[in-house]
């Protein structure tokens, strides 16, 4: 095979007529897609019902084993993260998921890697129409858990600033994330579409999202730490309800800046990470010939 | 000068997977292939499936990467400058249902024209016009999943020629077309490049009509390798001093192409059998040599239902370089 520079700067840093172009269609693309219901009910069973479905099924675990304590700090640190964790799933499916629906249901991947586009920045534009679907999710839920579950926030007590700082730098993690696995997508077959939320269920289980990591086994403890997306929702938490998250031993010694600034770094080193990982992967694609390969065999 | 396409010694190899148990095998899809394309050609790759054509588009269009050898396109390196080739080319495949059809026709074009940075105003304007000349005109606000494959197709062609590219891929652009439409479009191909001595188009195709009709240049190319290159008319000159007949038989009782093909005077003879009859293609070395021919079917019992002396074609220039026709070859591999 011929060598071939993977990283060249041309493909890692696009200029701005080519970023913008690649994002803005891809997001237009990404929504006409993701909101082309034919029928309005199977969207708000899609955005809505299916959210709260599985928030429902939580509270009422939550209910039978605790016997109705839903006074308790840990209710709201279980209700809000699995709320938030939400975007875990879509904005990382939403982008990984574009590499499998262009090249196998649609056909257009090889037109579009023909195209003069910034492959990456064209699979996060994708991503934009599943953030917009998962915060309507979000929102919904953490609405009907104020409304009839007894989650507490008061509003003039949240810490606006830190949320959407949060929000911001969190979604970009995830994004960083998606394009990980869309890197990976290029060199798998279909039948494993569901890579995204493999990984979205398995995170859940080590990113602090229903319960602290001290309740994980000691060796299991650091995958935790390593994972931006566990002080991601710790600082969310924080600012929505911070007395109640900073009930629990597990990060109440860090302070907000310093969990924004462990938040920070890991995302840059996730970003580091998804970038020589997705050109990698689109390198090895490449010399496989299977940027255009079809495998709904 | 600088070509608009250049080979030199390029070569793909692809690693097929065996069994859990066996070694992977190497296919050899592209074999040293040298190309000098100048820009205004209507240039053509002529062979049978499996011959390597697409592979070697894919790896001018930066798709794949080749094994060995370089190549150029519009003078930039397609592994190291992919960026510089994909502004400067497009790209088109014949015979699949490529595109997004919850969205329009119009909505799908339009989507690729800002890829490539046309505004709005001019992109309307080039689809417009280029579905108007692909007969797709009253389709413009048309779900592309209500389209047929052949609709699709032409929606296809039109997202290729809209960006008005330098470099210009169509792999086997009337595959699955209906005759009318394949004439259409090829009419319409024609036309772009007769319209702007700057433009340069490789076309793929097994259709021998294809290639003779439109192509300035043609490649011959079978297992990766190119066979013979030069304008149409030239290659069939090749076989000028030959004297080509078709029959049309009655089954040949036993006969096969070895024993005609063993008769002196007789360079290639190719059977095509069909219900209740045969179809026998020969290249003489001179008209003589249909004598011999002719006693050995009459000896055979087998009666000559038609005789007709006619022209060489790109046809028989492939079977004269491979030794079988473009569909044995085809068979062969299947």
């Amino acid at each position: 095979m011929q060598k071939t520079s993977i990283l060249n700067i041309q493909s890692l840093i696009p200029d701005r007529q080519t970023f913008t172009r690649s994002f803005r269609i891809a997001a237009w693309l990404g929504w006409q897609i993701e909101s082309n219901w034919t029928d309005p009910f199977l969207f708000a069973v899609y955005s809505i019902a299916k959210p709260l479905a599985g928030a429902a099924i939580l509270v009422v675990m939550y209910s039978i084993i605790t016997n109705g304590a839903f006074e308790s700090p840990i209710f709201p640190y279980i209700y809000l993260g699995n709320a938030f964790y939400m975007y875990v799933g879509g904005v990382m499916t939403g982008i990984s998921w574009a590499v499998i629906d262009d090249r196998e249901h649609y056909k257009t991947l090889k037109y579009m890697y023909v195209a003069p586009i910034h492959m990456p920045t064209y699979l996060l534009g994708r991503g934009v129409a599943r953030f917009i679907v998962s915060s309507i999710s979000v929102l919904i839920t953490i609405l009907f858990g104020v409304a009839f579950l007894h989650v507490k926030i008061d509003l003039a007590a949240v810490n606006w600033g830190l949320f959407f700082v949060s929000l911001l730098i969190g979604v970009l993690m995830l994004a960083m994330m998606g394009l990980m696995l869309a890197g990976i997508t290029l060199l798998i077959a279909q039948h494993v579409w569901f890579i995204g939320d493999i990984t979205a269920g398995a995170l859940y289980l080590f990113s602090g999202a229903i319960f602290p990591l001290d309740v994980l086994p000691r060796f299991l403890r650091p995958v935790g730490f390593f994972m931006p997306i566990t002080y991601w929702l710790e600082l969310l938490r924080r600012s929505l309800v911070g007395s109640v998250a900073q009930a629990f031993p597990t990060l109440s010694g860090f302070s907000n800046a310093q969990l924004m600034g462990i938040l920070l770094a890991l995302t840059t080193v996730f970003a580091v990470l998804a970038a020589v990982i997705f050109f990698w992967c689109e390198h090895r694609a490449r010399e496989r010939g299977m940027i255009d390969m079809v495998t709904n065999y | 000068m600088q070509f608009a396409i250049h080979t030199e010694n390029l070569g793909r190899i692809y690693k097929i997977r065996g069994g859990k148990k066996s070694d992977p095998k190497e296919l050899e899809a592209l074999r040293g292939i040298n190309l000098e394309i100048a820009p205004g050609e209507l240039f053509g790759l002529l062979g049978p499936n499996g011959a390597g054509k697409t592979t070697l588009i894919k790896v001018l269009t930066t798709l794949l990467a080749p094994s060995s050898g370089q190549a150029s396109v519009s003078g930039f390196d397609v592994i190291k400058h992919p960026q510089k080739v994909r502004a400067r080319i497009n790209m088109v495949s014949g015979g699949e249902s490529s595109g997004y059809g919850l969205l329009t026709v119009r909505e799908n074009l339009w989507m690729f024209s800002q890829f490539y940075g046309i505004p709005t105003k001019e992109a309307n304007r080039r689809i417009k016009h280029l579905l108007d000349v692909v007969g797709l005109g009253d389709r413009l606000n048309t779900k592309s999943s209500d389209l047929s494959t052949g609709l699709r197709q032409k929606m296809n062609i039109v997202r290729g020629f809209m960006t008005a590219p330098e470099v210009l891929f169509l792999d086997e652009p009337t595959l699955g077309l209906d005759v009318g439409a394949s004439r259409d479009v090829r009419g319409f191909i024609r036309q772009w490049i007769d319209e702007d001595h700057t433009r340069t188009l490789l076309l793929t195709t097994h259709y021998m009509v294809e290639a003779d009709e439109l192509c300035d240049r043609v490649a011959i190319i079978n297992e990766g390798r190119v066979l013979a290159c030069d304008r149409p008319a030239t290659l069939k000159r090749r076989l000028q001093q030959d004297a080509i007949f078709k029959m049309e038989l009655s089954p040949l009782n036993g006969l096969s192409v070895d024993s005609f093909e063993g008769l002196p005077g007789v360079r290639k003879a190719i059977h095509v059998p069909k219900d209740g009859s045969a179809e026998l293609d020969l290249i003489l070395e001179k008209d003589d040599a249909l004598g011999g021919v002719v006693n050995m079917m009459t000896s055979n019992d087998v009666h000559i239902l038609n005789l007709q002396k006619r022209e060489p074609t790109l046809e028989d220039v492939f079977v004269d370089l491979v030794g079988r026709s473009m569909e044995e070859v085809e068979a062969g591999e299947s």
